[in-house]
């Protein structure tokens, strides 16, 4: 299975993303620059955390509009697997491939610390390998991880249970409804603000996160 | 050659955590007559063309602004 890392100006979790796909996963797995636009041998494509473009004018807002972004939408149109994870769930809410926004969290402050999140719903690519209910470990690192939307979203998300993680116990950054990572109607497309490869080797504290991994993994091959 | 002022605030009803930072810091210096602080962006820009006002509001929609979490309003001067 092949995995991709797109790499933007700014990001910084992409060394992560990759050594957990290799080294862990052991699954082949390519850097993607944002200006490259072959993307069709790829069966699933990881947008990394970081500060794309320096954060300027809103989290993601000039990253989707790379090169690399309008075939990321094609990519997932046509169902490619595709996970943004942190600065990557901003700019897959600014390019449209995820509803809602993520804002200033609550308290103003950048929050760096392992939270407990809460599977809703485990009958998703990313997270097959879990129960509905089941706690992780994972941490979180951001500013803007405060995710909002309008009524009616929110009404959609709970009806076609899109919300996929939520914060358990304390919310960190006030989002709407404890949201934590959504995914799209088609489960295709998963955003979340933790980072599951920062929590993917027992050295590192936690290895809850490499359960979404192997989920993806899973899935894939029995795609195949 | 025109000059564009562009104002990005937040939408109603969308948390505005540094407005309601800086009103309490308003607050506790003894301004206690300060209320409904928002804090927003402004943008300047130069253009050139006949579509000022098309061409402005496009570029709020696609970029400048999300129009999820945010409002935007513009002058356009010096035509």
């Amino acid at each position: 299975m092949k995995f991709g890392v797109v790499v933007f100006p700014g990001s910084n979790c992409d060394h992560d993303c990759y050594d957990v796909i290799k080294n862990v996963l052991k699954q082949p797995v390519e850097y993607i620059w944002h200006g490259d636009t072959k993307l069709d041998h790829f069966d699933c494509l990881i947008l990394p955390g970081g500060f794309s473009y320096g954060d300027y004018l809103r989290c993601g807002a000039i990253a989707r509009f790379s090169p690399v972004m309008e075939k990321i939408k094609i990519f997932a149109e046509k169902g490619g697997r595709v996970i943004g994870i942190c600065n990557g769930f901003q700019i897959l809410t600014e390019a449209g491939l995820l509803p809602g926004a993520l804002v200033r969290n609550k308290g103003l402050h950048f929050i760096c610390k392992h939270v407990q999140i809460r599977t809703e719903n485990a009958k998703t690519p990313f997270t097959n390998q879990l129960k509905n209910g089941q706690l992780l470990n994972i941490p979180i690192a951001h500013g803007e991880g405060n995710y909002v939307c309008d009524p009616k979203t929110l009404n959609d998300l709970k009806r076609y249970k899109q919300i996929v993680f939520t914060y358990y116990g304390d919310n960190p950054n006030g989002s709407t409804a404890n949201i934590a990572g959504i995914c799209n109607k088609k489960r295709n497309v998963l955003g979340m603000m933790p980072h599951p490869e920062r929590a993917s080797e027992e050295v590192l504290g936690s290895k809850d996160g490499k359960l979404i991994f192997d989920s993806i993994l899973r899935h894939l091959r029995s795609d195949r | 050659m025109a000059k564009v002022k562009i104002y990005i605030t937040a939408k109603k009803g969308i948390l505005d955590p540094a407005g309601k930072a800086a009103e309490a810091a308003l607050q506790s210096l003894g301004y206690k007559n300060a209320s409904n602080v928002h804090i927003g962006k402004y943008i300047e820009l130069d253009i050139q063309g006949k579509q000022i006002n098309k061409e402005i509001a496009e570029m709020c929609q696609k970029l400048l602004a999300n129009p999820i979490i945010e409002d935007y309003h513009f002058e356009v001067s010096g035509e």
